[in-house]
């Protein structure tokens, strides 16, 4: 007997989410409290031994972002999923339960800047290492396995140089070293990649980004693919070894194949903090509604704009896999057939000056340190984003001095085009 | 039957279906697994029996242990086995044994023995393996949407209300017994124009 599998859109439009059981009410309510009543004393000591689902405090959990992790595990085909206050809090919250002082992961050289420097300065202060790999080149993960390595990280579109992994690849090496493939889906979201589909034990987003979609709210999400056997060689006693605040509980034995999303909401979010507003979970599930039909419209924009920047005679190389020359054309066929995404990287004849002047001319791109909006975004990532980086790490992250980064919103593409074209003429 | 992928319908109509459920390797230690999901089994309405010889004499919320399927003594829908996967086939012998049959075997998460299955198929009964009817139930009925798990379904209908209906209750605190100072004026205002 198999079940009928609702499709992409239908799934983006109702998982999670369905007519309130008190009221009626037929949009998601935004539960604006920050504790829920126990029906009695055994119910409350059955919550807090999590014996029973359901809500207790919305440091932990509250029924609104309820709505957005389901709605998210569902997006991307995994079990589970915990929305957190941000993408950077999703990280450290995933880390928190695979590393002890000591551990290594494995990361990708391209990475957005961001996750490069809490990699490289917040993990070191908690004796958490890193060994960088080069995504282009898969041996270079290989070479980088030690018995101390943890897990693998990548981006699935590196931001901001737009070039896309072979998470197959890279699942590999994971899976022969017994350690998770964690990826950061954000620039691609579920709509044009799904990683746990390749391999993927994890997948985590910036949900600031194009799954929320409008440049409003803030929030990141841990999705829990339920792959990956947490008990086997004890590496993860977070998941495999009794639990001494919970009395005892085994969390993988207790909770299978949703033990992770678990782990990291009973253990990360506890200790660690980082709630998401009920009403940023709001206007991000309400942003995921329209997601198919927004990241349609990006890609259609980013491949307008990069095809025309290509052809423009003051435009010195245009990174977008999605243009049939490109570097990384054949695995954005493989990975992403549906499209490239919409943030990607140019540089100018003109160098680091031109740049400059290119993004001080424009009037209708942003200029600002966000991706991911309804409306178009222009950066300088050099002089921003990545600015903590050295020079030799900028070059290899793919923001050398004269990239400039844009991320092609959902406007007029005409319009956008026109902008371009009068910024480069002035 | 196809073991490494049940359909939900299937699932559902077994949780539906089953009125008592005997749970083999019940344990009476309140952080155990088993414990959890016989506690929650009960609260859902189930007609629950713990099975393990070595607490016979005792009781897990308020049903006595009893030692094997055998002793039960009167008809049982559904045995849900918690023991691992070694430790099934005895426990599937014994439940075949039952007059009447039971109607299915479960067999918790992580516990999975196909021989053992293709015995209790041929004998009519249904089989689930390597699952738990707590995260099943919670899952189907969305309850455990609340911990952003997947529940891998959808509605557009209103939920059951999760008590019958909003309640006659003796507990509300009342205030101004029912009056209020603006009706108190009016009934006065009333009186001195009459």
């Amino acid at each position: 007997m198999t079940d009928r599998l609702p499709g992409f859109s239908t799934l983006a439009v109702h998982a999670g989410a369905h007519p309130d059981p008190t009221t009626g009410a037929r949009a998601t309510p935004i539960y604006q409290t920050t504790s829920f009543v126990f029906n009695d004393a055994d119910h409350a000591a059955s919550l807090f031994g999590l014996q029973a689902f359901g809500n207790i405090y919305t440091r932990i959990g509250n029924p609104t972002q309820a709505v957005l992790e389901e709605r998210v595990a569902a997006l991307e085909g995994g079990t589970a999923a915990l929305a957190v206050a941000s993408g950077h809090a999703a990280q450290v919250v995933v880390f928190q339960q695979l590393l002890r002082p000591g551990d290594e992961i494995i990361a990708a050289r391209k990475l957005y800047g961001g996750s490069i420097n809490q990699f490289t300065h917040a993990f070191k202060s908690f004796g958490w290492n890193v060994m960088w790999a080069d995504p282009d080149e898969i041996e270079s993960f290989e070479r980088a396995v030690t018995p101390h390595t943890k897990a693998i990280f990548i981006e699935s579109i590196a931001n901001p140089s737009g070039s896309i992994t072979d998470i197959e690849a890279i699942s590999a090496v994971a899976r022969k070293a017994g350690v998770p493939l964690i990826v950061d889906n954000t620039l691609a979201t579920p709509y044009l990649i799904r990683p746990i589909d390749h391999g993927a034990d994890i997948v985590v987003h910036s949900l600031t980004k194009f799954l929320g979609g409008h440049g409003n709210s803030i929030g990141g999400i841990i999705v829990d693919a339920g792959t990956f056997d947490w008990s086997k060689d004890n590496k993860y006693p977070m998941l495999s070894e009794p639990r001494p605040e919970y009395h005892g509980i085994k969390l993988q034995e207790t909770f299978g194949n949703f033990a992770f999303a678990i782990a990291c909401r009973v253990l990360g979010l506890r200790d660690l903090g980082p709630a998401i507003s009920p009403f940023n979970a709001f206007l991000i599930l309400t942003g995921i509604e329209t997601l198919p039909l927004r990241m349609q419209k990006h890609c259609e924009n980013a491949k307008a704009v990069a095809e025309w920047l290509l052809a423009h005679p003051a435009v010195a190389a245009v990174n977008y896999a999605g243009l049939s020359g490109d570097k990384y054309n054949n695995l954005a066929r493989k990975y992403a057939p549906k499209g490239a995404g919409a943030v990607f990287t140019f540089s100018l004849k003109g160098g680091y000056d031109a740049g400059v002047k290119l993004v001080s001319n424009l009037k209708l791109f942003s200029h600002l340190a966000n991706v991911g909006d309804t409306r178009s975004l222009v950066i300088h990532p050099a002089s921003t984003t990545h600015s903590q980086l050295d020079d030799a790490a900028k070059a290899k992250s793919g923001a050398g001095p004269d990239v400039v980064r844009l991320s092609v919103g959902i406007e007029d593409k005409d319009d956008l085009i026109a902008d371009l074209e009068q910024a480069l003429s002035a | 039957m196809n073991h490494d992928a049940y359909g939900d319908d299937y699932i559902r109509e077994i949780l539906h279906g089953v009125k008592s459920i005997a749970m083999v390797g019940a344990s009476p230690v309140n952080v155990r697994p088993s414990y959890f999901a016989f506690k929650y089994l009960a609260q859902r309405g189930y007609d629950m029996i713990p099975v393990n010889p070595g607490h016979v004499g005792k009781s897990l919320l308020g049903k006595p242990f009893v030692a094997s399927l055998l002793d039960i003594g009167r008809p049982v829908d559904m045995i849900d086995i918690f023991r691992s996967s070694s430790h099934i086939m005895p426990v599937v012998d014994e439940a075949l044994k039952l007059m009447p049959l039971p109607k299915v075997i479960w067999m918790q998460l992580g516990a999975r023995d196909d021989a053992a299955a293709a015995k209790a198929e041929a004998a009519g009964l249904k089989v689930v393996m390597n699952r738990c009817p707590k995260i099943e139930y919670g899952r189907l009925s969305s309850e455990i949407s609340w911990m952003g798990v997947n529940s891998r379904t959808i509605s557009a209908k209103r939920a059951p209300m999760p008590t019958r209906g909003m309640q006659l209750s003796l507990n509300r605190m009342s205030v101004g017994g029912g009056e209020t100072g603006a009706s108190d004026r009016a009934a006065k205002n009333k009186s001195d124009s009459a």
